[in-house]
């Protein structure tokens, strides 16, 4: 073959400019969604074949770009982990069997804000929202209901928790403890990522700093009880929602995953033992390279700094596992059957990116919480995915695209940059506190806005392709409403546990746990006795407030 | 455009109840201010006491909430009824995620208008400005 960048030229300037002159491209110029400039035509200069060992590999070997195992979905297909809960834990109990009933293979709990604030369902703070947004849980009587029939011991879990996660992961082990299940056979998921909740989603309770030792508390237990959980989903997915790239999604997720492992560290657990248990999770957006490229260069990034820098010797810690799923910014209410298809990209985006379980998200989300039938076509859209489409049958298929090797080195440097940056700045709690993170964000989101506002970036049916008489959304849609009654049966439910409990027991398990938050000593041991004694999640969390105080995030514009 | 020695529009924005979605109040803020209009936002997680207080000691002509998480029809009246309370009528618009049904519903409360999932945000700046000029 003559040489490549000759010959390149020889196109560029002549088949290609003969073109161009008589017909323009329809753009003057290409970029990704986070604003990679992409070039007409790319060829083995951008991603040199002599790179293959060190950059590429093989799956299940480091750097672990083509997947963290060997056999990736040959051997088992991807969970499909649909997110459910709402309600009262009755709904909730009804909607997880009806989802294992039709072949869903993990479930993933949603609670509502009061759940996740730490206040019961009778706060007057908590009026409004009491099984909104995911299911009420006060007491373990709840969690007792929400697993009524599902054997702990076969099915995995995971739970959307992060500032009240030890108290919900002691439910869980309570509720296992009860149905006979031990500990060390849970498996499942605390999202229990608190960085991330000061600069993207916004469900803090506590100070960073004390925020930092209930996350590691909950690291440190199950490294010793309950080996088989993981303790960490550090999720870079509510990043990007709150308007961050691409880029900065996976630096923004990769620095908080190094905080974490540097504050285990310095509680004496060594790198191997609970690096193996955290895993990560990623958001689906619009561009399908990029995001493709974008978790390909994230196990590559993540696996040499887990060697490089923590000098981790367990290929197990090497592994960035990931729960990916549907971004919902990405979702339009003009239009709404739309989605589906907007959604049916996610799922292949999420597959060729090789991802361990992937959620969709329900078309209708962006109204209501997602009724039956939209909550069906998103897990049958994840199947036929599997099933038919063939996608799943080789390993990372788009290894070896000139673009998409290219757009995964591209994303990589990019990402280190911004890792070298927070390093400068002393790490990512200063670069947190200094508002650097909140600022970058925020101006990536405002750049997109704008971008939309122009017409630059096209959102079919919003911005584009509108049709008159669309008012936001089909008066004929179903959507499924929250009964109004909720709040009250919560309520009372609550009221019923606590008139039949022994409250001696519970005052004298709070008052363990102010002793053992004084003593800075693991929080675990002592929640689990207190949510046994049907302690509530707002009873638990208060004394935790009086010991540490509330955070209030200081506000950019 | 404004008028020389005319006072700046004062808009109050702010997350009510216990939803952190701030995305969508923090853009809407870039774009008033941009504007030229003076935004003061009280942060997430006000409490509507709160939001009445600061719109009475920021003597402010516009208040905007976000709303994410279905509790707009239980926090939006609360927080219409403190305003009245104190003899405060401000242009009151809201957005976030709210189904049209909700719309009459809240308009009925006093809520001036009601914006939905979409809205280019220049369209709240033009809003915010003809209701002004009209009043």
């Amino acid at each position: 073959m003559p040489d490549l960048k000759a010959e390149l030229k020889r196109w560029q300037e002549g088949t290609l400019r003969r073109t161009l002159e008589r017909s323009p491209e329809r753009s003057p110029g290409f970029s990704t969604d986070s604003g990679i400039e992409v070039k007409a035509l790319y060829t083995p200069l951008d991603a040199p074949a002599d790179d293959y060992a060190e950059r590429i590999g093989f799956p299940g070997e480091y750097p672990y770009t083509r997947g963290v195992y060997p056999s990736m979905y040959r051997g088992q297909l991807w969970t499909m982990r649909q997110y459910a809960g709402f309600g009262t834990a009755e709904e909730t109990n009804r909607r997880f069997r009806y989802l294992l009933e039709r072949g869903s293979t993990g479930l993933s709990i949603a609670f509502d804000l009061p759940t996740q604030l730490g206040l019961d369902s009778d706060d007057p703070l908590a009026e409004g929202a009491v099984g909104r947004v995911g299911v009420a849980v006060d007491t373990l009587a709840d969690m007792e209901t929400i697993f009524q029939g599902i054997p702990l011991d076969k099915v995995s879990t995971s739970m959307t928790i992060n500032a009240t996660a030890p108290i919900l992961l002691a439910m869980y082990i309570a509720v296992g403890e009860g149905q006979g299940v031990p500990q060390t056979k849970l498996t499942g998921t605390t999202q229990n990522d608190i960085l991330k909740e000061f600069i993207a989603r916004g469900t803090y309770i506590f100070p960073p700093e004390p925020s930092l030792k209930l996350a590691l508390d909950i690291v440190q237990y199950c490294f010793a009880q309950v080996p088989r959980w993981n303790t960490m989903n550090i999720a870079g997915y509510h990043i990007r929602e709150a308007g961050a790239d691409a880029i900065q999604e996976l630096a923004f997720t990769l620095a908080d995953a190094i905080t974490y492992i540097e504050r285990a560290r310095e509680r004496g657990l060594a790198v191997d033992e609970f690096a193996p248990r955290l895993s990560y999770s990623l958001g689906c957006f619009r561009d399908l390279f990029e995001e493709v490229a974008k978790y390909r260069a994230s196990r590559r990034l993540f696996a040499r700094i887990m060697k490089e820098r923590f000098g981790a010797k367990d290929p197990r810690s090497y592994l960035f596992r990931t729960f990916s799923g549907s971004c919902g910014s990405t979702l339009v209410s003009q239009q709404p059957l739309n989605n589906i298809v907007r959604v049916a990209m996610h799922a292949l985006m999420g597959v060729l990116g090789g991802h361990q379980a992937i959620h969709t998200a329900c078309w209708d989300e962006g109204f209501a919480i997602p009724s039956e039938s939209a909550a069906q076509i998103a897990l049958r859209t994840q199947q036929i995915l599997a099933h038919e489409s063939g996608v799943a049958n080789t390993i990372d298929p788009l290894a070896g695209s000139y673009y998409v090797e290219s757009l995964t080195n591209e994303i990589e440097t990019r990402a280190q940059d911004y890792l070298d940056r927070i390093d400068a700045m002393g790490g990512m709690l200063k670069a947190i506190d200094s508002g650097f993170i909140s600022r970058e964000i925020q101006e990536s989101s405002i750049r997109y806005q704008k971008q939309v506002d122009s017409g630059e970036k096209v959102i079919v049916g919003l911005n584009r392709f509108q049709e008159q008489e669309d008012a936001g959304q089909s008066s004929a849609m179903e959507l499924f409403q929250v009964d109004p009654e909720v709040e009250a049966r919560q309520r009372d439910t609550l009221s019923a546990v606590r008139a039949g409990r022994n409250q001696a027991s519970v005052d004298r398990v709070l008052a363990q746990l102010g002793e053992v938050i004084e003593r800075n000593e693991n929080v675990m041991p002592v929640v689990i006795e207190a949510v046994k004694a049907y302690a509530s999640v707002g009873e638990i969390t208060a004394v935790m407030r009086r010991a540490w105080g509330e955070y209030r995030s200081p506000v950019y514009i | 455009m404004e008028a020389k020695g005319e006072r700046r529009i004062r808009v109050l924005l702010a997350k009510v109840g216990l939803d952190g979605h701030d995305r969508g109040i923090r853009t809407v803020a870039r774009y008033l201010a941009d504007a030229g209009m003076e935004v003061i936002f009280t942060g997430l997680r006000s409490t509507p006491e709160q939001v009445v207080e600061a719109a009475l000691q920021e003597d402010v002509q516009v208040v905007g909430l976000s709303f994410l998480a279905g509790d707009h029809m239980t926090l939006a009246p609360k927080v219409i009824e403190g305003l009245k309370r104190h003899g405060l009528a401000p242009v009151i618009v809201l957005g976030g995620v709210i189904p049209q049904g909700d719309v009459p519903a809240l308009e009925r409360t006093g809520a001036t208008r009601v914006f939905l999932p979409g809205t280019p945000p220049e369209q709240i700046v033009q809003f915010i400005r003809s209701t002004l000029q009209q009043n």
